[in-house]
């Protein structure tokens, strides 16, 4: 039982080793530890989703995750995805469609859209909706985002949108 | 924003975690998913100086079916993982319905069965549909197991029958059988948040008569409120605009909602009329519940 302790985890493919607060978060051993400055701290509750980032393969809230209890965890975050090329298309369709104007959700939209596309590769609009409905963008008022994660789609499917 | 000081430990076995929380004293919590408790401490909500990690227990993980008429859903399932179950869908189809409505996809792929149940937020869509399936609770302290009827688990705000050092080992589902149907429908302001009034509802279709029915609203009280007098309204009717409207009325002297963020208690009142009438619809499948 300690107020520091020392983890062991592998984010974006790197193992990394440092002596954390207990009560620090994901995000914050991300940011402030690790220099990874694509993930972003928003609300730090749980409400925006601007702190998504993958644990294990899946999404998570950052803000929400101790990094105390990722002691050997697989932590992938927008410099990964980006640097791997996995989500090219979609990076490049945002781009397309002016979907990021701060830029601030960008990265969560990205992460969050990515699982929807892996799991489910022709969603429709209100599909891709509901799968971003946890993410908050002050900017861009959805459109632009739903049409680009559409676009990304339809273009992973041969052309056919929904 | 950020969560105050604390200290931090990992139970290896669920032994250890009895031990570790007598240690820790009864201030400390357990960690599972985190999804709630995490948001609870960066507010500041509570200070429990120490957090006792329990989300790797193998022994709290798994859905399986326990004898012939039972799936055995262990505290550490993921919302996620409960959504895409081949057992839940096929027997506990409720449940793979109501997990949508939980949260968000990130929260969804974290927070925990258990730990929903144990928080009892009056909002929440799992408490309620625990209730309206009659399901148990399973408690584990260091000495023993014992069995809580989900209609005596949820006490009051926040609050459960769970005693000192006790924790959710388990929750058992009755298998769904023929001629049941149940639904779950909600009203939110975003999609996934909490419910600003909800309804989770079971029935038994003898043709088109409703038999045995479940109404639990949740969002409308401090723990999920079963409608006792709109059940026995519909019992042994079919579902006409008059069965409809008598079940509506009989709402009033069932539902007591206090205002909140969401509303006043006439409001929330109107909300739990709305739910009703599509509920009771979608389960008779006359008609699309949406054009209620």
């Amino acid at each position: 039982m300690s107020t520091h302790l020392d983890i062991t985890l592998t984010v974006n493919g790197e193992r990394v080793t440092r002596r954390i607060e207990a009560r620090r978060h994901l995000i914050d051993l991300l940011r402030l530890d690790l220099g990874l400055m694509g993930s972003h701290a928003g609300c730090e509750h749980g409400f925006c989703g601007a702190c998504t980032v993958r644990v294990d393969g899946a999404i998570v809230r950052g803000c929400l995750v101790l990094a105390a209890s990722l002691d050997g965890a697989q932590v992938e975050t927008i410099e990964g995805v980006s640097d791997s090329g996995e989500i090219r298309d979609l990076q490049e369709a945002f781009v397309a469609r002016n979907a990021a104007q701060c830029g601030y959700c960008t990265p969560g939209m990205l992460l969050t859209a990515a699982e929807l596309l892996k799991a489910s590769p022709a969603p429709t609009r209100e599909e891709i909706r509901e799968h971003l409905s946890g993410n908050y963008c002050r900017c861009t008022g959805y459109h632009a985002i739903v049409d680009a994660v559409a676009a990304a789609a339809a273009k992973r499917n041969g052309g056919v949108v929904r | 924003m950020k969560a105050p000081p604390l200290s931090y430990v990992r139970a290896a076995t669920l032994s250890e975690v009895f031990q570790l929380w007598r240690d820790a004293g009864p201030e400390s919590r357990l960690l599972a998913g985190g999804q709630t408790l995490l948001a609870t401490l960066a507010f500041r909500l509570s200070e429990p100086g120490t957090l006792i990690d329990i989300s790797r227990l193998r022994e709290l993980r798994g859905v399986t079916q326990a004898g012939s008429s039972a799936i055995r859903v262990g505290a550490l399932t993921t919302h996620a993982e409960l959504g895409r179950h081949e057992l839940i869908r096929s027997h506990v189809p409720l449940l793979a319905e109501a997990v949508p409505l939980i949260a968000h996809p990130a929260i969804r792929n974290r927070g925990t069965i258990g730990g929903s149940l144990a928080f009892a937020d009056p909002a929440a869509e799992l408490p309620a549909c625990c209730v309206a399936l009659d399901a148990t609770i399973i408690a584990r302290n260091a000495a023993d197991e014992r069995r809580i009827p989900a209609a005596q688990f949820f006490t009051g705000l926040y609050a459960t029958a769970l005693r000192p050092y006790e924790l959710i080992a388990a929750v058992e589902f009755p298998i769904a059988k023929a001629g049941e149907r149940a639904t779950i429908l909600e009203l939110a302001r975003r999609s996934g948040d909490y419910a600003m009034a909800g309804l989770a509802a079971k029935v038994r279709l003898a043709g088109t008569t409703l038999v045995e029915p479940q109404l639990v609203f949740f969002g409308l009280g401090e723990r999920p409120a079963v409608a006792e007098r709109a059940m026995a309204v519909i019992s042994g009717q079919q579902v006409l605009a008059s069965t409809i409207a008598a079940a509506q009325a009989a709402l009033d002297a069932d539902l007591d909602p206090p205002a909140d963020q969401h509303g006043s208690p006439q409001t929330k009142r109107h909300l739990a009329r709305v739910l009703l009438a599509r509920a009771l619809k979608r389960l008779a499948g006359t008609e699309d519940a949406r054009a209620a």
